[in-house]
């Protein structure tokens, strides 16, 4: 352990900034509350930037690790680490933080000190979930994160705000009890460990492989979410803030996906082959089935949302293929969605706050008035449809490429979606922003300010960067991809 | 025959609150207006029976009058508790009290009397003791609920309690009387001796250990015993339900303890499947039927069921095809359980009786609407407790329920504890639906939240006490275990 505790402050830094945001107590001080925000989100952005730049890439051991006791009485450990699965992730997540804090600036107007604690408090939260190495501090994350994306729905929502709030922390936490039955399962397995890494060398039964599968499975799921419990995704991001969807699109889907690396395929790996079969049909269902839900949605919102649950179905079809290729694609593909689909939001966002609508049909010429927006907007959609150049296109690629190694059909069924996804993507693009002007209130809109157009450009060029040079992130997730591949396929029976 | 004056020391805490009583009783008598001075000698006494709980806490197991009596350190850490409690009901209850016109010496007294039984149970070595700790509680507490002699409602509950609770006592001390007659001796101790070397006719045994466990079912409130709970939580004033579902908890643990543990311990196998029913049917029951409650005092009432169920999965996980190795943890889990639910029924009620004033009982759920734009202290407070009766962490109720699933799961009940966290899920509804309506509906009256200072400023520590001991549960956890080294 080298020095300062990075990974702790990326955790503590934006809690404890939540925590003084709220202090700042009523609306009254509401811009201090966004400035203490700002100033937190970005200090801790700044702590999460050394954890990349000090990454040796050439080991798939956990680095920055720190561990001291927290609960000698059940052997659970304050265990900190990364790897070059999550590393990107924390550093995603701090960056996603800033974006929020921003867009949301003007914006909310009420109650805004608990709406920026909210997305500081989650995003340390989070943060705490990619670096745990602790069965037991990933789940107490893992849970705690709920609570301020609830309240964020809930509080700050559209007209159907309650019923979301409560189907997304009712359907996310059925998932995550079963896990935490599996976790004291494999706690009495290993002979009273909840290190993640003990973990992972443990043998285990068939039996015992297919429980904590499919005890994984329910959790995760339904965070990712994958067909058929993805349903509560649609109505937790049209009702959210546009805040709350950017986080949720940007890092919320993310943490399932991580599970399944951090801990189905390698404590379960015999059963994950096993089951890889179902996975991936399931996979292939969202990505074709729910490409197609996508291209008939009326709701702007609805219509992103969709189509991240077709795009998380590429991540999940990446990781039961099993081969580098898929899996370093999916991971590719979940740090590109981060930005993509954080940026769509952010798009549909901007559109919202001027017109009150997300209907599409509300829309229609939208670039004579707002040519910088539809220009930046334009670049997030072809991004999304996967376009060359673009992130969207890179995972995409790798793990159509990998599927098809796998075998050619379903790498064949997977590349439909660059088709599908970019017809209901760009049709809706065209619906919205191209055309005459049909709605008196479209042209009375006026075009993006300074800081729409800073937050949406930096999106914009995170975007271009990843397209264009994408080394810099498979470089880093290299070296742990190979080992969790040979993990998987060493049998632990 | 000769008279042996017996060891008073390990019941000075006891004594001195009984001392402490009459005082009371006298003051209270002589000085009628002196309401105030009756609330701080209440206190007084409380604060000096820790003060030498404290100080005579020794780890040593003392035993006094002809081994009726027993001091060790499961009973010196639970009385502690117990003292914390009782105090911080009467500080939240008092202006509750107050402006119902109820803020008598009587009621300070019968909570004195009540505390005082409490601690005999809790100390008790002796099935007759156990018994007498628990009829004086009961009287006092039945006693309670009826203070608002005016209230249909309020003394229809006391009725109800009454008949309900001294059915169960004939229960409780019908069983003890088989024990008795199989075993013959009811000094708790010797009662394990007797079982040990196969004394006795076990279907007798049996028997009573049936009725026991019925007795003492009733008093934790657990399904199918538990009818009195919802009636009872609502129709008494709120102030009193708090003191019901607080500190009784406490004894009712040490009861089960004392009874099962260590007098029933070679019935294990026996009284373990009797708890799983029991405590399956309180989750299942509990649970469901608090969704269904518009009432905020008889959901909470549904949801002790629940937590009192949970509890028991700790007692009945003990002993696993006669293996004790999982004994500690499992009871110690349930200690802390019960301590955390302790808690966190004080923040709930304590909300209650916060937003109650002179004239208006807050106990609908809708009178909690808006309560973040009233006063988002308290609301942050309210949505702590429910997030944690819930089970979500970073609060001292995930680790609570924590701590009873590892003890479940270690005795290989893997089926149940799959179902208890499918319950939980169930019941997690119904506490976001709290917290829903305070954060997400509009406030239906803004009336300023009127409390007095020390009544804020303990309801906060409360709150931050379900939140610190959420972040850090090593110490009270190791207390929990530490204190049950010497008692099993």
């Amino acid at each position: 352990m080298t020095g300062i505790p990075f990974l702790s402050l990326a955790i503590w830094v934006p809690i404890v900034g939540g925590l003084l945001a709220l202090a700042t107590g009523s609306d009254r001080n509401a811009s201090v509350a966004r400035f203490v925000a700002l100033f937190f989100a970005l200090a801790g952005l700044a702590v999460s930037i050394p954890l990349y730049t000090g990454f040796d890439v050439s080991t798939s051991a956990m680095q920055f690790v720190e561990a001291y006791q927290w609960i000698p009485r059940f052997n659970i450990n304050y265990v900190l680490g990364v790897d070059g699965i999550s590393v990107l992730f924390v550093l995603l997540n701090s960056f996603i933080t800033v974006i929020v804090v921003v867009a949301g600036w003007e914006v909310i107007q009420e109650k805004v000190s608990q709406y920026m604690a909210g997305f500081l408090i989650m995003s340390g939260l989070i943060n705490g979930i990619f670096s745990a190495l602790d069965g037991v501090l990933f789940y107490v994350f893992f849970e705690a994160s709920l609570i301020p994306l609830f309240i964020i729905i809930g509080v700050w929502g559209g007209p159907n705000r309650v019923y979301a709030a409560i189907k997304f922390f009712l359907y996310t936490l059925a998932g995550s009890l079963l896990m935490l039955v599996a976790l004291l399962y494999l706690f009495m397995e290993s002979g009273g460990s909840f290190s993640i890494l003990d973990w992972h060398q443990l043998r285990l039964g068939m039996d015992a492989q297919t429980l904590i599968f499919w005890a994984f499975l329910a959790s995760f799921a339904v965070k990712v979410p994958m067909f058929p419990v993805h349903t509560w995704l649609p109505d937790a991001h049209v009702e959210a803030p546009t805040g709350g969807s950017i986080v949720l699109a940007a890092i919320g889907l993310k943490l399932g996906a991580y599970g399944f690396l951090r801990f189905s395929l390698p404590i379960a790996p015999d059963a994950s082959q096993a089951f890889a079969p179902m996975m991936i049909t399931l996979s292939l269902i969202a990505v074709i089935y729910i490409g197609f839900v996508a291209l008939v949605q009326t709701d702007m919102k609805k219509l992103v949302a969709y189509s991240s649950i077709s795009h998380m179905g590429f991540v999940t079809l990446g990781f039961f293929i099993f081969n580098p290729l898929g899996v370093e694609g999916a991971l590719v593909q979940m740090i590109s969605h981060g930005f993509v689909s954080g940026a769509m939001f952010a798009c549909i966002g901007v559109l919202y706050d001027r017109m009150h609508s997300r209907q599409i049909a509300d829309y229609g010429g939208v670039v004579n008035v707002m040519p910088k927006f539809a220009a930046l907007f334009m670049l997030f959609s072809m991004a999304n449809s996967g376009l060359p150049a673009t992130s969207g296109f890179v995972g995409e690629f790798m793990v159509a490429l990998g599927a098809v190694q796998y075998n050619f059909w379903i790498g064949f069924a997977a590349a439909t979606t660059l088709i599908v996804g970019a017809a209901y993507t760009l049709w809706m693009y065209k619906r919205v922003v191209f055309g005459a002007i049909t709605n008196h209130h479209v042209s009375e809109l006026t075009d993006i300010n300074n800081r729409e157009f800073v937050f949406l450009a930096i999106l914009a060029v995170c975007v271009l960067v990843m397209g264009i040079y994408p080394y810099p992130i498979t470089e880093v997730m290299h070296a742990s991809v190979n080992d969790l591949l040979k993990h998987v396929f060493v049998s632990k029976l | 025959m000769n008279f042996v004056i017996p060891d008073f020391y390990p019941a000075a805490a006891e004594l001195f609150v009984a001392a402490m009583s009459f005082v009371i009783l006298l003051v209270g008598t002589f000085k009628q207006s002196a309401r105030h001075f009756v609330y701080t000698l209440t206190q007084i006494t409380l604060v000096g029976a820790a003060a030498i709980t404290w100080q005579t806490m020794d780890g040593q197991v003392n035993f006094t009058f002809s081994n009726m009596y027993v001091d060790d350190l499961m009973g010196d850490v639970l009385k502690l508790m117990l003292y914390l409690s009782v105090a911080a009901v009467l500080v939240y209850s008092r202006g509750y009290m107050h402006d119902r016109k109820m803020e008598t010496t009587e009621y300070y007294l019968l909570a004195i009397y009540a505390t005082l039984g409490m601690m005999v149970m809790i100390s008790a070595n002796h099935f007759l003791t156990i018994y007498l700790g628990l009829e004086l509680l009961s009287l006092a507490l039945y006693a309670m609920v009826a203070l608002e002699r005016d209230s249909a409602r309020a003394t229809e509950a006391a009725m109800k309690y009454f008949v309900l609770g001294a059915l169960a006592s004939g229960l409780l001390l019908y069983g003890i009387s088989m024990i008795y007659g199989a075993t013959g001796t009811l000094e708790i101790s010797n009662v394990a001796q007797a079982i040990y070397h196969q004394a006795g006719n076990r279907t007798v045994l049996m028997f009573g250990l049936v009725f026991v466990v019925a007795g003492l079912a009733f008093k934790l409130g657990v399904v199918p015993f538990h009818m009195w709970i919802p009636d009872v939580y609502q129709g008494a004033p709120a102030a009193i339900t708090l003191f019901i579902a607080s500190a009784p908890k406490l004894a009712a643990f040490a009861m089960a303890m004392r009874l099962l543990v260590n007098g029933l311990f070679e019935l294990a196998e026996q009284w373990q499947s009797m708890l799983m029913f029991l405590a399956v049917l309180s989750i299942v029951l509990g649970n469901l039927a608090a969704i269904a409650q518009t009432n905020v005092k008889r959901m909470l009432g549904y949801s002790g069921i629940s937590h009192m169920g949970f509890m028991l999965l700790g007692l009945m996980s003990g002993v696993v095809g006669g293996d004790r190795h999982f004994a500690l943890n499992a009871y110690s889990s349930s200690m802390f359980y019960v301590i955390a639910y302790v808690l966190m029924s004080l923040a709930s009620f304590g909300v209650i009786l916060l937003m109650s004033r002179a004239g208006f009982e807050a106990e609908a759920l809708d009178d909690f609407k808006g309560l973040n734009k009233r006063s988002s202290w308290f609301a942050g407070v309210m949505a702590m407790v429910m997030f944690s009766m819930a089970g979500i962490p970073f609060f001292i109720g995930f680790f609570a329920k924590f701590s009873v699933l590892q003890a479940v799961v270690a005795a290989g009940y893997i089926w149940l504890a799959i179902l208890a966290v499918i319950m939980s899920l169930i019941g997690a509804f119904y506490y976001l639906r709290v917290v829903k309506i305070m954060y997400f509906d509009e406030p239906a009256d803004n009336t300023p939240i009127g409390a007095t200072l020390d009544m804020r400023v303990l309801l906060s520590l409360n709150g931050l006490a379900i939140a610190v001991l959420g972040l850090l549960p090593q110490s009270l956890m190791t207390w929990c275990a530490y204190s049950l080294l010497g008692s099993l």
